[in-house]
């Protein structure tokens, strides 16, 4: 019995982790797909991105975590604006099947740029000595870092919810993913809306590949390898808003720790009969509007 | 077959000419006597000309369904593969006659997508997208996962494919090679009845206006599942072909990676015509040969740059490419009237 | 108007691209084809394998008999692929018409292999996949390198009568990975210890997240864990996790066979690993009189900074194999005859120690040692503190010396 309840905290300990780095680089693919119905299946590059520029500069240039990780956020925001505003925006209202092609053309540019940039192997992950070994909760130890990710991850979705709700900014996403035409009627710049958006998401993208190095191992491949994960964070979560993809996350982070702790042999097949239950159950997700 | 005259200056597009007209036109023949002539021209790439005409099944069967009845999916190689584990089985397991494997391989990858798509196909947009993608990763997953069956990881390997009409099948090539031709041809002169049946042309017409469709009771539904089993069939028989021949089936088969390839590939000849398979696919397939000699990290960049680049100035592909090149010859001739 | 018949250009294209056909052959020049892994997750050990045969090849190529010249043709089968690995075996044997294929890091790759070595009589020997059952697979292909169990049952022999008593075992969920833990598991369990647990961590290309897994392996309580993983990246990310966990400080001992160490990676994992105890094949600090001169001149081609490993010098033992069948045969031989050299083929002079090619299982046999890691002049070293012996490629010990 108590080696029932020790796994099982086990498991939502290490499937709560790994659901706040999901979140976190999915929520901002959420919003763009919601707000400007953008299929993006490049998203996973901003998180990859963000988690090689924190590598580099700590290994080579020797910053501190903090102001790596930091940065890695300002270099994908930076290049997602350009981005967003002279291809992207091509295609807005276009055919999905060429917002599928371009943007999986991207993807596979940025595999073989990174393996071009800096090799194949994983890059090394360093967080900070306050940050690493174990910390004791009660009668149990746990890896620090990984607590940490949950702190922040909760953190997170609350301060983004926040902004959603209650900042004028967030009021005018929320009324262009309502209704986009009915948004600019009223005066809203919706295309500066969708740069800045789609700026927010690339940066939470690349804190989420940053922070979460350790988790999703921050490879060539990496776009490409969790893309699936991704889109059913989205998909389940429902496009456009800041809470589904959270329980998304949840639900996927923790049943998928569940799985590989206790039934490894079905490996991610649960997982998938899952997405294919609730997205039959609920097309446009647990959140989403019709 | 008769052979008809050149089109009148009314018929104004390629895709006219070659999707709409029921009678074979010479030209049709060309692929076929280029693929006999390539036999003599190139013994010594008759191995990879034999994937290459498998390959060309397969995307034949994606247009089937992304070109005229318009559903995108991200999971197309979950049919490739269960046809490849299939006909992979039976010849590992004592059957290795290759036609019959490859009938029961099509078939069961038939069934596969009869029984997907009446759950997917009533969703549509990102949710369909999804979904597709979802049930090839189930499949991978559980071919991954059920290793003593299927080799996993390691792959199936043991095959015994039996000679196929009393031709072995030899290290050069050279029976894979008539093999996938002779069911190449099959297979297009049924993916050619079908586009141009009263019900390829209801396809389209989904395609186009769903709504419409409904409003005049056609149903819409059934059509489309019917559609995706057919192409799932096909793209079972492609993948059997390619298990046969290289006698050998790895994990490979029913990833994402051959999906994402796969719909390059048609789209780079174009999608919607039939031929875009027979373009797109040697042309991706021997680049990439020439480029994995080379360099295989410069390959994954460069096919990407394509695919950005046709998305934004080419989205017809190579067809489209050559719609409007045509389409510009003839404005201009005319005088500069469109 | 006439319609361009698309197929045309396609055509031309083939012949354009096909147009870098293959090079004319010199005098009597034996072609040698090595399916590498030079791209793909897995990239860098494929790099040291390289390195390895390079630097035989590089420093020998010109002690061969008068007229007879070895042309290495390099092919990349991108990682864990073995449709793409017997689809270049085809090519290199009906297109470039090579007499002997080398290399193949991953055992997958090198079984995949074994129905056109058969076919087309082609001597085929791998300098690195160790699966054991590949070389069974066809009478024409053999081994250099080294098999799992060859260091796994050793170790689990070593570690029960080390007074261990509840293992855990932790691999990598393919052919090499199930070989490796099965042998340790019998083996340990044959000497009177007791196996609390066994789990598969996911194959290759993706890295996993070991955290989980890990802690599944805290949870259950073991004296010792027994982790293989393929050479590489992944043995630095599984280290690391295991030190994030507090493996070590739960009292659980790791012990793994060399893969997990590799000599050139320790650098990178840390002063973590000191004291962890490996069985293994080769150490780059080994003492012997033939180690000696393969890192000197390793050293001068390579610089001092990369270290060789067990690949690199699998990788020279195994050139230095087909540069003595060439030498032997004056450069023309049939499979056949060269399956015959190979057969009880011995090297007492490789920068492992002895090794021999058994003449009935074509498989290696050579010595193993038991490694530890220390620290030497402020760098992490694999030091070799005891020799098991003659060991066969089931583990079993043949002689002891």
């Amino acid at each position: 019995m108590a080696e029932a309840f020790s796994a099982s905290v086990s498991i939502l300990f290490h499937g709560c982790a790994f659901a706040m780095v999901l979140y976190l680089v999915s929520v901002g693919l959420s919003v763009t797909m919601g707000l400007m119905g953008f299929v993006n299946l490049a998203h996973g590059v901003f998180a990859a991105l963000g988690g090689y520029i924190m590598a580099t500069t700590m290994t080579s240039m020797g910053v501190p975590f903090v102001p790596a990780v930091a940065a890695g956020v300002v270099v994908a925001m930076a290049v997602s604006v350009p981005l967003e505003r002279f291809l992207y925006r091509r295609l807005y209202g276009a055919d999905e099947l060429e917002q599928v092609l371009l943007t999986i053309g991207l993807a596979f540019m940025s595999v073989a740029a990174a393996k071009f940039l800096w090799g194949p192997l994983p890059q090394p992950f360093n967080p900070p000595p306050a940050l690493s070994g174990q910390i004791t909760l009660g009668t149990r130890e746990f890896p620090t870092y990984r607590s940490f990710l949950i702190v922040s991850g909760a953190v997170l979705v609350t301060v983004l919810w926040l902004g959603l709700e209650r900042t004028r900014f967030g009021a005018q996403i929320r009324a262009a993913v309502d209704n986009r035409r009915m948004a600019q009627s009223v005066g809203i710049n919706t295309s500066r809306l969708f740069t800045v958006a789609f700026a927010l998401g690339s940066g939470l993208a690349a804190l989420g590949g940053a922070l979460g190095g350790d988790i999703l191992a921050i490879e060539p491949a990496y776009s490409l390898e969790h893309l699936v994960y991704f889109l059913i964070v989205v998909s389940v979560g429902g496009l456009g808003s800041i809470r589904g993809p959270f329980f998304a996350a949840l639900l996927l982070g923790v049943t998928d720790t569940a799985f590989q702790y206790l039934l490894p042999q079905f490996g991610a097949f649960f997982i998938y009969a899952l997405t294919l239950a609730v997205l039959l159950w609920r097309p446009h997700g647990l959140f989403g509007h019709a | 077959m008769t052979a008809t005259a050149a089109p009148t200056p009314r018929a104004a597009s390629v895709v006219e000419v070659f999707a709409h007209r029921h009678r074979f036109r010479v030209a049709e023949a060309l692929p076929w006597v280029a693929a006999v002539a390539l036999y003599f021209l190139f013994p010594d790439y008759l191995a990879l000309g034999a994937q290459i005409l498998a390959t060309i099944v397969f995307a034949l069967s994606l247009d089937l369904i992304l070109g005229y009845a318009g559903i995108i999916t991200l999971g197309h190689a979950a049919f490739f593969g269960t046809g490849a584990y299939v006909a992979g089985l039976l010849a590992a397991h004592g059957w290795g006659e290759p036609i019959t494997g490859l009938i029961v391989a099509a078939l069961a990858a038939a069934l596969v997508g009869a029984v997907s798509g009446a759950v997917v196909l009533r969703t549509t947009g990102l949710t369909l997208l999804m979904l597709t993608l979802v049930v090839a990763s189930m499949l991978y997953e559980t071919a991954n996962k059920a290793s003593a069956i299927t080799g996993g990881a390691d792959g199936l390997g043991g095959m015994n494919v039996w000679p196929v009409l009393g031709c072995q099948f030899d290290l050069y090539g050279r029976t894979a090679y008539w093999y996938c031709l002779a069911v190449l041809f099959v297979c297009w002169l049924i993916a050619r009845a079908i586009v141009h049946s009263p019900f390829g042309r209801s396809l389209t017409g989904i395609r186009e206006n769903e709504r419409r469709m409904h409003a005049i009771g056609s149903p819409v539904f059934l059509r489309r599942v019917t559609i995706y089993t057919i192409a799932a069939g096909m793209a079972g028989a492609a993948g059997a072909l390619v298990a046969q021949t290289t006698a050998f089936v790895g994990l490979g088969v029913l990833s994402f990676d051959r999906s994402g390839e796969i719909l390059i590939m048609l789209i780079l000849g174009g999608v919607g015509w039939l031929y875009g398979a027979f373009i797109g696919v040697p042309l991706f397939m021997i680049l990439q040969d020439r480029f994995a000699a080379i360099d295989p990290v410069y390959w994954y960049f460069w096919i990407g740059l394509t695919l950005v680049l046709v998305v934004v100035f080419a989205p017809g592909g190579a067809h489209g490419l050559a719609d409007r090149i045509l389409r510009a010859r003839r404005r201009a001739a005319a005088g500069g009237r469109p | 108007m006439r319609k361009i018949p698309l197929v045309l250009p396609v055509i031309a294209a083939a012949t354009l691209a096909l147009g870098t056909a293959a090079m004319p052959a010199a005098a009597q020049t034996v072609k040698i084809g090595v399916i590498n892994t030079s791209s793909g997750p897995q990239a860098e050990v494929g790099e040291m394998l390289d390195k390895g045969l390079e630097l035989y090849y590089k420093l020998h190529r010109n002690d061969l008999p008068k007229g007879v010249k070895i042309e290495l043709i390099k092919r990349d089968d991108t990682g864990l692929a073995p449709e793409v690995a017997k689809r270049l075996a085809q090519e290199l044997v009906t297109r470039d018409h090579v007499k002997l294929l080398t290399g193949f890091v991953w055992s997958p790759n090198f079984m995949s292999v074994a129905s056109v070595a058969t076919q087309a009589k082609i001597p085929t020997l791998s300098m690195n996949a160790a699966a054991t059952e590949a070389v069974g697979l066809s009478p024409y292909m053999t081994r250099i390198s080294f098999t799992l169990p060859q260091e796994a049952y050793p170790l689990g022999l070593w570690a029960a009568k080390k007074g261990y008593k509840k293992a855990y075992i932790a691999v990598t969920d393919y052919a090499p990975g199930h070989d490796a833990g099965d042998a340790f598991a019998k083996a340990f369990k044959e000497a009177g210890g007791q196996v609390v647990g066994q789990l598969v961590f996911p194959a290759p290309p993706t890295t996993p997240d070991f955290a989980p897994f890990l802690q599944r392996v805290k949870d259950a309580h073991p004296d010792l864990l027994y982790i293989f993983v393929p050479a590489g990246g992944e043995a630095v990310s599984v280290m690391k996790a295991a030190v994030d966990l507090g493996i070590k400080a739960a009292g659980i001992t790791i012990v793994s066979t060399q893969d997990l160490v590799p000599d050139e990676e320790i650098p990178g994992m840390g002063d973590s690993i000191i004291g962890l105890i490996t069985s293994g094949t080769y150490s780059a600090d080994a003492t012997r009189p033939a180690n000696k001169a393969f890192v000197a001149a390793w050293d001068k081609e390579y610089g001092t900074k990369l270290r060789p490993d067990f690949l690199s010098a699998d990788a020279w033992d195994g050139m230095k194999a087909i540069f003595e069948l060439v030498r032997h045969t004056h450069g023309k031989f049939t499979g056949d005859q060269a399956m015959a050299f190979f057969r009880g083929y011995k090297d007492e002079h490789s920068p492992r120690g002895t090794i021999m090619i058994d003449p009935k299982t074509r498989d290696i046999v050579q010595n193993v040692y038991m490694r530890r890691i220390e620290k030497k002049d402020g760098r992490l070293v694999n030091v070799e503190f005891e020799n098991l012996g003659m060991v066969d490629a089931h583990g079993q010990v043949v002689s002891k010396k």
